[in-house]
């Protein structure tokens, strides 16, 4: 097996990844959990597993990034906008345009030719256009996740979810459900509403910018239609898109 | 009335000067005793506490002016030489909540004006100022009740509202200078407009004071004024040195008195002893910060509550802000003042301060100030509370970019009100700003 050099952790708000990289960046394990309240004892235990999968000595160099990134004894600490774009600028080999959903915030990372990061934008502190945010609506419809693009897509028409703020928004769905519309079409336009948000945030993009996405939320393949519509453009959903911000870390920290 | 005036002569000429005197020797006898802290900035100004003593002295004045002195309440962009000259004590409700700010205490302030049906869209500072005159909270002891209050728009709208609520709730008269808003420059007749609104404003003040203004003390305060706004800006310029001998953050407090006492020989006397000490950091090579790599642009106001964590986060990665806007607008205004006629070119020099002008303005300044410092990066602070300084940033980020390609970072915040910040995203904004600076 290759040698392990370092290992990434991304502490998020709901989820918990590790991976694993090789000198050449090649990742050779990962793991991603939800993420526990005591960021503690669940990083010393969950990275003795990746170890162990990787045989990774104590002098494997660790890479922070994350909104629990000060928990995690490591070599080196970073954002995750710098971890986003230097993880993606690792599989793409190109510059261009990231966005990133997260549980707690979007982010809009333009990304240089040379993997510098150029600019970046997120959303403010409220949580609307966030995962969290599909997150609330979703269970309040009692919409399991694998559920979701089977729904948008049998949806014909969309009702647009209008307000800006997750606590509103899912006052404005109740009263919705409660008027008796479908909730295929909640659904739909709960993503449209969305992507509208993140779009608006994006600003405008160059013609010739590429687009990609990373983050929990680039697994929502209706999210990823709905931006694709919304933006008139292709959007490639990077692999493993959850894992990216820890690449970047474990990248970062070789 | 005699007994109040006893009180307050004793506060401001034996009292006060004691206290401090006290103060000085205290901290003269900590700082013997304490082990130097290790920290990211260059050995603290000595004119702190000067100053430290000027604005405490200033506030505990203030407990005991009411009955003695004719006190105003005052906007920071009002004209307030016609006060000085009539012997009133002012009081400038901005600086006290962002005083709160500094002092944690404006949701429990804020809270009152929240109540009593404010919404929490409104300016922070007025919401703090309002809340303070409702409960009695301040952390100053206690502020002056005044006999008029006075505002002025060449700042912003909300400042209209906030103090017609002021004067409703204090039961005083409010007097109001319109300035309309600069679009390319002033006309003849906006001029004439304010200078009119300006002779009714004195009118006012000498009949609610009783006091008849003496032609000679105005030109000398206005004199005073102009002299202040010229000093105050040779000590911002000398910040154009690398290192500079001082942080855009310790502008944000030693603004206090070009803002305050603006017109009085205190406030010169201050920025004269400050201009000596920051032109002597800097034929030592002595910084603001120990390490300063690169160099920042503030724009808009502070976030008072955050200022002293921000500047040390920014410190400790080489980052020194080095000149703001914000400082800035109260040194631009020095040379449109003429004390020989302190009403005309009062109409102009307070119709035409920053945030009374068109964008073109507003990009312009910015962009020169980015070069004249030679900055590589930018934070504009989008602040919740200050729409007429955050509208427009979009542009500002923009044009920086295109002009001096540099890095630009806009930051969500507030003024005065932690809870309308998110302080993990904000850190987080701020450090993934610096992280991609190329040493």
């Amino acid at each position: 097996m290759t040698e392990c050099v370092s290992i990434g952790i991304d502490v998020g708000s709901t989820t918990w990844k590790a991976v694993a990289v090789d000198s050449k960046g090649n990742i050779l394990a990962s793991i991603v959990e939800e993420a526990e309240p005591l960021i503690d004892r669940q990083t010393e235990r969950a990275l003795a597993e990746l170890k162990a999968q990787v045989k990774a000595g104590d002098g494997v160099r660790i890479g922070a990034t994350g909104y629990g990134r000060k928990r995690v004894r490591a070599d080196l600490v970073l954002t995750e906008i710098t971890c986003h774009a230097r993880g993606a600028f690792h599989l793409t080999g190109k510059g261009g345009v990231l966005i990133d959903i997260g549980g707690q915030d979007t982010k809009i990372i333009k990304i240089g030719n040379n993997g510098d990061v150029l600019d970046f934008s997120m959303n403010d502190k409220c949580a609307a256009g966030t995962g969290r945010f599909l997150e609330v609506i979703l269970k309040r419809l009692r919409v399991p996740f694998d559920e979701v693009a089977l729904r948008f897509n049998k949806a014909v028409n969309s009702i647009p979810v209008s307000n800006t703020c997750t606590v509103f928004a899912e006052s404005e769905v109740v009263s919705l459900v409660a008027e008796g519309k479908e909730i295929d079409e909640i659904v739909k336009g709960l993503h449209q509403s969305l992507a509208s948000r993140v779009a608006s945030l994006a600003g405008d993009i160059p013609p010739d910018s590429e687009i990609f996405m990373s983050g929990g939320v680039a697994l929502n393949e209706s999210m990823v239609k709905s931006l694709v519509d919304r933006t008139g453009r292709r959007i490639r959903v990077l692999n493993s898109p959850q894992l990216i911000g820890a690449l970047g870390a474990a990248l970062a920290a070789r | 009335m005699i007994t109040r005036k006893i009180q307050y002569q004793m506060a401001k000429r034996a009292v006060g000067p004691f206290l401090m005197a006290l103060d000085r020797w205290q901290s003269a006898q900590k700082s013997r005793k304490r082990k130097p802290r290790e920290t990211p900035f260059g050995p603290p100004l000595q004119s702190v506490q000067k100053l430290k003593e000027i604005m405490t002295l200033n506030y505990f004045e203030g407990r005991y002016a009411d009955g003695a002195v004719p006190v105003a309440w005052v906007t920071s962009g009002f004209p307030a030489e016609v006060f000085f000259a009539l012997g009133f004590h002012v009081v400038y409700p901005e600086n006290h909540a962002a005083l709160c700010s500094t002092r944690h205490k404006v949701p429990e302030i804020a809270e009152f004006a929240e109540r009593d049906g404010l919404s929490r869209d409104v300016c922070s500072y007025a919401r703090t100022d309002i809340g303070s005159v409702i409960s009695g909270k301040t952390p100053v002891g206690r502020l002056p009740k005044p006999d008029m209050i006075a505002c002025c728009t060449n700042i912003c709208q909300t400042v209209l509202y906030w103090y017609r609520n002021l004067a409703e709730y204090l039961n005083v008269p409010l007097v109001l200078v319109d300035t309309p808003f600069m679009y390319g420059g002033t006309r003849e007749h906006h001029l004439d407009y304010v200078s009119a609104q300006l002779g009714e404003v004195i009118e006012a003040a000498e009949r609610i004071s009783g006091r008849r203004m003496d032609a000679e003390k105005l030109a000398r305060v206005v004199e005073n004024a102009r002299d202040g706004s010229r000093l105050w800006g040779e000590c911002l310029a000398i910040s154009q040195a690398r290192p500079a001998p001082w942080t855009g953050i310790d502008t944000f407090f030693h603004i206090a008195p070009i803002v305050t006492i603006r017109g009085t020989e205190t406030c010169n006397e201050y920025y004269r002893m400050l201009k000596d000490e920051l032109t002597e950091r800097v034929k030592a090579g002595v910084g603001g910060i120990k390490n300063e790599k690169h160099r920042l642009l503030w724009d808009n106001l502070p976030i008072w509550f955050k200022v002293r964590e921000h500047s040390t986060m920014t410190a400790e990665r080489g980052f020194n802000f080095v000149c703001a806007t914000y400082s800035n607008a109260w040194a631009e205004a020095g040379d449109l003042i003429d004390p020989s006629h302190p009403l005309e070119s009062a109409a102009k020099t307070y119709t035409y301060v920053y945030l009374n002008r068109d964008l073109d303005n507003r990009l312009k300044t910015t962009v020169d100030l980015a070069k004249s410092f030679g900055v590589d990066g930018a934070v504009l602070h989008s602040d919740r509370s200050c729409k007429p300084y955050s509208v427009g940033q979009v542009d500002v980020k923009e044009r920086l970019q295109k002009d001096m390609n540099i890095r630009v970072l806009l930051l969500e915040a507030d003024h005065a009100d932690e809870r309308s910040l998110s302080g993990e995203q904000a850190e987080m904004r701020l450090l993934a700003f610096m992280e991609n600076f190329n040493d």
